[in-house]
């Protein structure tokens, strides 16, 4: 991990949208907090400009195609759009070529973000040899390598097969990791190119059921509390699955669950024009879904926000609907669309908005060093936002490799200033700071 | 009207004029030793077709031929499109060659409005313009199938308003039945979808129609049916128990036409299975509108054409 | 509701001036007629030999009259019917597509027979041209000769009609309507005059009987 020895005194912010103040920062650490602070001389100053700070944000779901997809993009690109959306660690899924299912690729991936040094990226293991869903990846050496992986994931396929997930959670309770599943009963699923309803069956789009998901995590928490083990739901799309959530949340099960900025703004709605853009896997589906993951995200049944950044090369996405790729970026617009449909609303305040995208991703993802509280002592990992801003989306603007962004051209409300990482400015002012 | 990629497209007058021109067409080359008109002389229609079907395809070109359009056939097999290249790329050369209407038939839902919209764009950049028929993309819809149907309908119950259509069998794979339910609605006809739970598709409560499971009970009020194909491969998909069974609950048998008012047509888009989905007797039978459809096919997409090509560039 | 004409300026309201009463028009349908049956000497021992093919829309009106005034005067029926020449336009491209009009050609066809157009106006002859293009694909007449209600010049084609209602020299931005009570609900031949034209043109027309001195 990159070190400063630098100080650092940041001024004039305002810590979770309260009363501004001054923060004194050392070697990474939050060494004084008060109004009218003094720095040794030579500490660098930055003037936070009254705006709000948060724990740095932490996404338990990004793709950086890095090795096998760079022609959509690398962990170096990838590094620069968490950065400039806030993020100070992201989970890396290991849908890649080849897969992140040995302790030499997540060695790489997780060596690749230390050179990079702009967020940490923490390479998340496959739970089944080549996501194939047959065979046990070897959890536990990925889980004891250098990149200490806390996270297994068959992302993008579901561990479709019950007594292979049974497996997965019952070996990962012993090594104190996280299953996350890719909920989907690809039985229910095949050929599926949109949300099972109205939308689909006038476009004459294979439908993809809300209970292919419902049913897996229904019987997923069962498996997870059998095994006493920890799963964790990746972004969940349908109302159904929230109740489900709910229940086993409310029997004790250690399942935790995330949603993507996209199921909690878009609809299957979009999907008329037949552009791939917002072609998806889990798919877009009803207002109704999206405010029911509001309300959830609120209550807390939902714990986390979660980009599944996907980026994807023109060439993927420039085609037939049948062909696209499914995936749309996240990291550089996750807070905006977080600010319009959470904050806005007054679903959530600063501090829910730390707890989703911060506080909860760290201890889900085991990360000892993020998603700590603004306070004397604890790391200086920051993003610092200014919700009043407004900026107009473009996807060749964004930092990724490929501009499959959904929000081309909307207006959106929230923007982040600075990027903050144990004491080092990351991104500024939407520029990284190299 | 720029592209043909959805009846939805069609307004109730739209459509119509649509009608009444493919009827003009037909009046204009009936008992004609030439059947040529110089309309499109000069103009090239390119039908790029990535599914087999001999049926459309011939419609089509034989009502570019009859308008005088240079027609070209590109088929997956033996084009670059089996080499592997995009239909971004596939499309977008054809217009450059100077196409005028590139009619397309994909399986994948959506394609043709895929392709209308690279070719606005192109449109934008170099002042081509292309015209895009969607001859029937994936499960969405098959426009000129359902033009060609309404106006067989037309010509045998002399309106369409007001009268009650029953669409049978396969509706969940069909852009045939999509595209039926939709023109025949804005045509102000009731629409009957008749077929089992397992072969509609979630969401069809929400179409301009009604539903039903039951063959017997619709038959005796309906105007006319259209009897949908079932594709063979669905068969075996567990979409029902067999083929039997299938045809026993849904088919067109000889005695369930007698539950048919008097000369009701029977309409199939073909290629029809018979015994399965229709009795061969009923099939042949003076009702059958097969190839009243067949013939109203060519007429019809000549308007299409007409309609696209003629008139002065939007 | 007079509609405007092929080669109207569109979108004026000009001042509106009647040429012909309806009483005018059908003197002038009559003359015709008697000028068709004495020309092609139509009566009963050839009335196989004609066809009258209007051009729609109030082409195919005026040769439905024409054909009833024609029975009246010879005691023959002559076959009757219309070709919609828009399918054989030149100028298909310059307009959105327009819808197309009845084509219906008599049973005994064209072939060998003596048809004579019918059109309301005639003005550049291209929609005489593409009439006889039409004629071609469906039969190969004996004789194609021209009759319309107004002539009114300029011509672009080298056409002429063999029998003429009323020649009416006119300025191009002029409107001509012609009305027809099948059509209309009255019958009348109007001309608009365009604003700030005012000197007539005569055109390559030959004024014969009937000219308007006005």
């Amino acid at each position: 991990m990159t070190q400063t020895t630098d100080n650092l005194l940041i001024r004039n912010a305002r810590p979770y949208g309260e009363d501004a103040t001054d923060l004194l920062v050392s070697d990474g650490v939050v060494t004084e907090i008060g109004t009218g602070l003094t720095a040794p001389a030579g500490t660098e100053t930055f003037d936070a400009g009254g705006h709000v700070l948060l724990p740095g944000f932490v996404d338990l779901h990004v793709h950086l195609r890095e090795p096998g997809g760079e022609e959509s993009e690398t962990i170096e690109t990838g590094s620069h759009a968490a950065a400039l959306g806030g993020f100070t660690a992201v989970f890396a899924m290991p849908n890649t070529d080849p897969v992140a299912d040995t302790e030499v690729v997540v060695e790489h991936v997780r060596r690749r973000g230390e050179e990079i040094g702009l967020v940490d990226v923490h390479p998340v293991g496959a739970v089944t040899v080549g996501l194939k869903g047959e065979k046990l990846a070897e959890l536990g050496t990925m889980a004891r390598s250098r990149a200490r992986v806390r996270m297994f994931s068959d992302d993008g396929r579901c561990v479709n097969d019950p007594l292979i997930m049974r497996r997965a959670l019952e070996y990962a309770s012993s090594l104190d990791v996280v299953v996350a599943q890719h909920a989907e009963d690809h039985r229910l699923t095949g050929g599926a190119q949109a949300h099972e309803g109205a939308v689909a069956s006038r476009l004459g789009l294979t439908g993809w059921p809300a209970t292919a998901e419902e049913t897996v995590v229904a019987r997923d928490c069962a498996l997870a509390r059998e095994a006493g083990a920890a799963l964790h739901v990746c972004h969940v799309s349908s109302a159904h699955t929230i109740a489900v959530l709910r229940a086993a949340k409310a029997a004790g099960v250690r399942v935790s669950a995330e949603v993507t900025p996209h199921h909690l703004l878009l609809t299957d709605g979009r999907l008329t024009s037949y552009d791939p853009v917002n072609k998806v896997n889990p798919p877009l589906r009803t207002a109704g879904d999206t405010q029911a993951m509001r309300e959830a995200l609120a209550e807390g049944v939902i714990d986390v926000v979660a980009t599944d950044h996907a980026p994807h090369a023109s060439q993927y996405k420039d085609t037939e609907w049948a062909a696209a790729k499914p995936g749309m970026l996240g990291l550089q617009t996750a807070f905006s669309v977080l600010v319009h449909t959470m904050v806005e609303p007054g679903l959530l305040d600063w501090h829910g908005v730390a707890r989703v995208l911060s506080e909860r991703p760290a201890e889900i993802g085991s990360l000892p060093d993020q998603g700590r509280p603004i306070a004397v002592g604890e790391p200086a990992t920051f993003a610092l936002v200014d919700p009043d801003a407004q900026w107009t989306v473009r996807g060749a603007a964004l930092a990724s490799k490929a501009a499959n962004t959904p929000y081309e051209g909307m207006r959106l409300p929230g923007a982040v200033v600075a990027t903050i990482l144990r004491g080092r400015i990351t991104a500024r002012d939407g520029k990284v700071a190299l | 009207m720029r592209h043909l990629l959805s009846v939805a497209d069609l307004d109730a007058a739209a459509a119509t004029g649509l009608l009444d021109t493919a009827d003009r067409l037909k009046q204009a080359l009936l008992g004609r030793e030439v059947r040529k008109l110089p309309t499109l002389r000069g103009r090239t229609v390119v039908t790029l077709f990535y599914e087999d079907s001999t049926r459309t395809r011939v419609s089509f070109e034989i009502a570019g031929k009859w308008m005088s359009a240079d027609t070209i056939n590109v088929s997956a097999k033996g084009s670059s499109v089996s080499k592997g290249e995009s239909l971004r790329d596939t499309s977008r050369t054809l217009s450059s060659m100077g196409a005028d209407c590139v009619i397309v038939r994909h399986p994948a839902s959506g394609a043709a409005h895929r392709i209308a919209g690279w070719a606005d764009r192109d449109a934008g950049t170099t002042g081509t313009s292309t015209s895009v028929v969607n001859a029937g993309d994936g499960t969405h819809e098959h426009p000129t199938q359902a033009l060609l149907d309404a106006a067989t309908l037309r010509e045998r119950l002399g309106s369409v308003a007001g009268r009650r259509i029953g669409i049978v069998g396969d509706v969940l794979h069909s852009r045939v039945a999509r595209s039926n339910v939709l023109l025949l609605a804005t045509l102000g006809a009731e629409v009957v979808l008749i077929a089992p739970p397992t072969l509609l598709p979630v969401g069809v409560r929400e179409w301009p129609c009604r539903v039903s499971h039951e063959l017997d009970a619709e038959l005796p009020a309906l105007d006319a049916v259209m009897m949908l194909r079932v594709q063979a491969e669905r068969m075996h998909g567990g979409f029902f128990p067999s083929a039997r069974e299938y045809a026993v609950g849904y088919g067109l048998s000889e005695a369930r036409q007698a539950l048919l008012p008097e000369n009701a047509p029977v309409l199939h888009p073909g290629p029809m299975v018979r015994g399965m989905e229709i009795a061969p007797a009923v099939a042949d039978s003076p009702s059958s509108a097969v190839l009243a459809q067949v013939r109203n096919g060519v007429h019809v997409r000549m308007a299409v054409l007409y309609h696209l090509l003629a008139g002065a560039p939007e | 509701m007079a509609t405007a004409r092929r080669g109207d300026a569109e979108g004026a309201q000009p001042p509106v001036r009647e040429l012909l009463s309806a009483a005018d028009v059908t003197r002038t349908i009559a003359r015709i007629a008697h000028q068709i049956i004495e020309k092609t000497a139509f009566g009963p021992a050839n009335a196989e030999d004609l066809v009258l093919l209007g051009i729609p829309t109030r082409g195919a009106i005026l040769a439905r009259r024409l054909a009833a005034a024609i029975t009246e005067f010879s005691g023959a029926a002559p076959a009757v019917g219309s070709v919609d020449a828009t399918l054989y336009r030149d100028d298909l491209r310059r307009r959105p597509a327009r819808a197309l009009e009845d084509t219906a050609v008599p049973e005994g066809g064209v072939d060998d027979k003596l048809v004579v157009l019918v059109d309301d106006v005639l003005m550049s002859g291209r929609t005489t041209r593409a009439a006889l293009d039409a004629l071609r694909d469906e039969g190969r007449p004996r004789a194609v000769q021209l009759a319309v209600l107004v002539d009114r010049g300029h011509r672009e084609l080298p056409i002429r009609a063999d029998y003429v209602g009323k020649n009416v020299p006119t300025a191009r931005a002029e409107a001509i309507h012609v009305l027809l009570a099948e059509h209309d609900g009255r019958d009348a031949v109007q001309i608009a005059r365009a604003p700030g034209e005012e000197r007539p043109v005569v055109g390559d027309t030959e004024f014969t009987e009937g000219a308007d001195p006005a």
